[in-house]
């Protein structure tokens, strides 16, 4: 016992052999079930669950966006300003998973999230209509590469549209002292629809920032080749923009024109999409399930719909997580168009959440 | 019962064929609605299942602890028993029936449900939701037909084995999911030659049962016993009495489904090319329901509407009840026989049929005619 109390590393190392064997005989004593299985109807949040979050109040922000505040559970790694989280959601009994940005500063234990509601979005109804207050949800750790470094640049542009601003605010809640010199050019249609704008406007008569905003009901659409008017010294701003993917087309188009110009990061919350082709019917071969799919389905949300247990991620052709193999048959990449093939036996890996069928295909899940 | 193709009075020679895709297109309907209209309600419905079995479960475990004291043997028995039950019944074989993939929930989806059952759910889904429920009741073709070690159709054949089959039938009661487990093997026939034997897929096979067994076994008769301390012996014969009604039970509800008197078998080559619409009524007429209370529904997991079940093997079990009466209505309609009756009288009629089949056919008449003169003996023949 003397090395023990001496040797904290023998301690530990110690006290984990005690916890996975304890852990060992739980599950003999559970089997086939898991002794998480157990645990989850009393402590659903606890350290070592698969993450979930108690939600703990659901706030109007405008009359068409709702702030969700979340208790992440003990397994929560934490966020980065400007990253966003996948969140699962049972709606009307189905679990449906979406990514949103975190507009809150990290640290106090709680999280939340902002969503404007999207027509005929089955999930963004439910966070404003069904969601209450002691209820769980489904959590991943946050991801995205949409964040500042550290130090912050001496001079900032953020250029949001709509709910883009939500990953900005983020940034600006983690605390206005890093920006020497920022300014946020906001899009959105009328004043009384600009998420947090109220807050906003206080930053920037605080100082803290230069807001200018546009209201696109009465002056148009922001007109992106005239930025340099409304920010003079646009030339040496490294700038974050996120927002519709016109606005991003448009930013990004712009930035390419330009030699004199400062960094650009985008963040995306669609996907720009290639002219659709031919389906095909899919198969996925695991579960036996074969549908019937248009050119313009992606593969992931087919399998979803007809009970395939498909592994989902960004559902924008970015993170990977939804990787399959594709056995035999083809798939288009709903981004480019390009068309991948398989040969029968090959498992080609595609991301379903960005393939649509292109022929008969053979889907290996 | 005979193969309803040779039988005298045709139960369905009165439908035209019209008729049999009529059946099927509002059949259809039914599933559409019930599809339409899956939701929270449902989703709310299983895991409260789960959530009182998994708590019944911990519970009664946990008074087993001291199953030294006989009335905690006794209640701890009873809940464990129970909790059994319901794990295999509603819970388990409709999960894997994928009745509630729809949710989208791993932890209560076909492919990655395990149930606590010495079978492992890959290999029994593979024997009873591709061919049990593909072929129902084709005699030669459905193997639940008497599970290949017993004789419960007049149109399968007689051997001297099968007089021992009442005997077969009690020990396959008592240790159910084993007779299960060797039954999704295919063990009779996989045993049978050398070549058999050593099949590699085979082998591979059986070593996944033994593992699931030896998970089973592990966890019921060592691990659960030990921890209880001085009541070790108390709480091992606790979990043997928990799984032998469990089997008892099971073996029950799934005789009710379809053995009893009213319940038609066909013949193998009258599915060739069968529609949607007589694949429906094959399933209408092979299966029997059970009726009596919400209680007792719950613990057949729903298997009490085994029509139902048949006709629609993938929709949530807490809906068969609710489709049952537009069901009935389409067999009345057609003056079909909706076979259903209380649990007693269903596993009664089975047993019945156990002890019948168990004698050849003719038995009965060889034995009238005994005393007449010979050459009159096969003259006298029922028609079955």
């Amino acid at each position: 016992m003397t090395t023990f109390a001496s040797d904290p590393v023998a301690r530990d190392t110690f006290r984990s052999r005690l916890r996975d064997r304890a852990w060992q005989i739980a599950a003999a004593a559970t089997h086939p079930r898991d002794p998480a299985d157990y645990l989850d109807m009393f402590r659903p949040l606890r350290a070592g669950a698969d993450l979930r979050a108690r939600v703990v109040e659901v706030r109007p922000e405008t009359c068409d966006a709702v702030t969700v505040v979340l208790r992440p559970g003990q397994a929560w790694r934490g966020h980065q300003p400007g990253q966003y989280v996948r969140i699962g959601l049972d709606v009307d009994g189905v679990r449906l998973w979406r990514s949103y940005s975190l507009t809150s500063a990290p640290g106090d234990g709680l999280i939340t999230i902002t969503a404007k509601a999207v027509p005929d979005g089955v999930v963004s109804a439910h966070l404003a209509q069904e969601l209450q207050p002691g209820q769980l949800v489904h959590l991943d750790q946050a991801v995205g590469d949409f964040v500042l470094p550290d130090p912050a640049p001496r001079k900032i542009l953020f250029i949001t549209g709509g709910s883009g601003i939500t990953p900005v605010m983020g940034m600006l809640r983690a605390g206005l002292g890093r920006f020497e010199d920022a300014v946020l050019v906001h899009s959105e249609a009328r004043a009384d629809d600009v998420i947090f704008g109220d807050e906003l406007r206080d930053y920037a008569a605080a100082g803290h920032l230069r807001l200018v905003e546009q209201h696109t009901d009465t002056h148009g659409r922001l007109d992106v080749a005239a930025l340099a008017d409304v920010v003079p010294d646009l030339a040496e701003r490294e700038t974050w923009a996120c927002g519709p993917a016109g606005l991003l087309d448009a930013i990004e188009e712009q930035w390419a024109s330009l030699t004199e110009i400062g960094e650009l990061h985008t963040e995306r919350f669609r996907t720009a999409l290639a002219e659709p082709g031919e389906g095909g019917s899919v198969t996925f071969s695991a579960t036996g399930t074969t549908v019937e799919l248009d050119g313009t389905t992606p593969i992931l949300d087919a399998g979803e719909q007809n009970g395939v247990l498909m592994p989902s991620g960004c559902r924008m052709g970015i993170c990977f997580s939804c990787v399959l193999p594709l056995r035999s048959g083809a798939v288009r990449d709903l981004r480019s168009g390009e068309v991948t093939t398989a040969a029968p036996g090959d498992g080609v890996l595609i991301q379903t959440c960005i393939s649509a069928a292109a022929g008969a295909c053979d889907i290996d899940c | 019962m005979t193969v309803l193709q040779k039988k005298a009075a045709n139960p369905i020679g009165h439908l035209s064929p019209e008729d049999i895709e009529e059946i099927g297109r509002r059949l259809d309907a039914i599933r559409d609605e019930v599809i339409a209209t899956r939701g929270a309600r449902d989703a709310a419905y299983i895991r409260k299942v789960i959530s009182v079995q998994r708590k019944l479960e911990l519970g009664s475990r946990a008074v087993l602890l001291l199953s030294l004291f006989p009335p905690a043997w006794l209640i701890g028995t009873a809940g464990l028993s129970v909790a059994k039950i319901l794990e295999n019944m509603e819970i388990g074989h409709n999960i894997l029936h994928g009745q509630w993939d729809w949710m989208r929930d791993p932890k209560i989806h076909s492919t990655t449900y395990e149930w606590d059952h010495a079978s492992p759910a890959e290999q029994w889904k593979h024997a009873h939701n591709n061919l049990h429920h593909t072929f129902t009741n084709v005699v030669g073709k459905d193997n639940d037909l008497g599970y290949g070690i017993m004789r419960v159709d007049e149109d399968q054949r007689w051997y001297p084995l099968y007089l021992a089959q009442p005997f077969w039938n009690f020990v396959n009661a008592m240790f159910f999911e084993y007779g299960i487990a060797a039954y999704d093997l295919e063990l009779g026939k996989n045993l049978a030659t050398k070549e058999r034997r050593q099949d590699p897929d085979f082998k591979a096979r059986t070593k996944q049962v033994l593992k699931k067994i030896r998970g089973q076994m592990t966890k019921d008769y060592v691990v659960h016993p030990l921890l209880s301390g001085p009541s070790v012996l108390h709480t091992l014969a606790a979990n043997a009495v928990a799984n032998v009604v469990r089997n008892v039970w099971s073996h029950s509800v799934i005789m009710c489904g379809h053995f009893p008197e009213g319940v038609e078998t066909f013949e193998r080559k009258s599915i060739v090319g069968e529609t949607r619409g007589e694949w429906y009524l094959r399933q209408m007429l092979g299966s029997a329901n059970i009726n009596g209370s919400r209680a007792m529904h719950i613990m057949t997991g729903n298997l009490s509407y085994q029509i139902e079940h048949h006709l629609f093997p993938d929709l949530p079990s807490n809906r068969y009840q609710e489709i049952a009466p537009k069901v009935r209505a389409i067999f009345d309609e057609y003056n079909l026989r909706y076979t259903t009756g209380p649990l007693p009288k269903q596993v009664a009629s089975a047993w019945a049929k156990v002890f019948r089949l168990s004698l050849p056919n003719d038995f009965g008449a060889r034995v009238r005619s005994l005393g007449r003169p010979a050459g009159s003996r096969y003259g006298a023949l029922p028609a079955r």
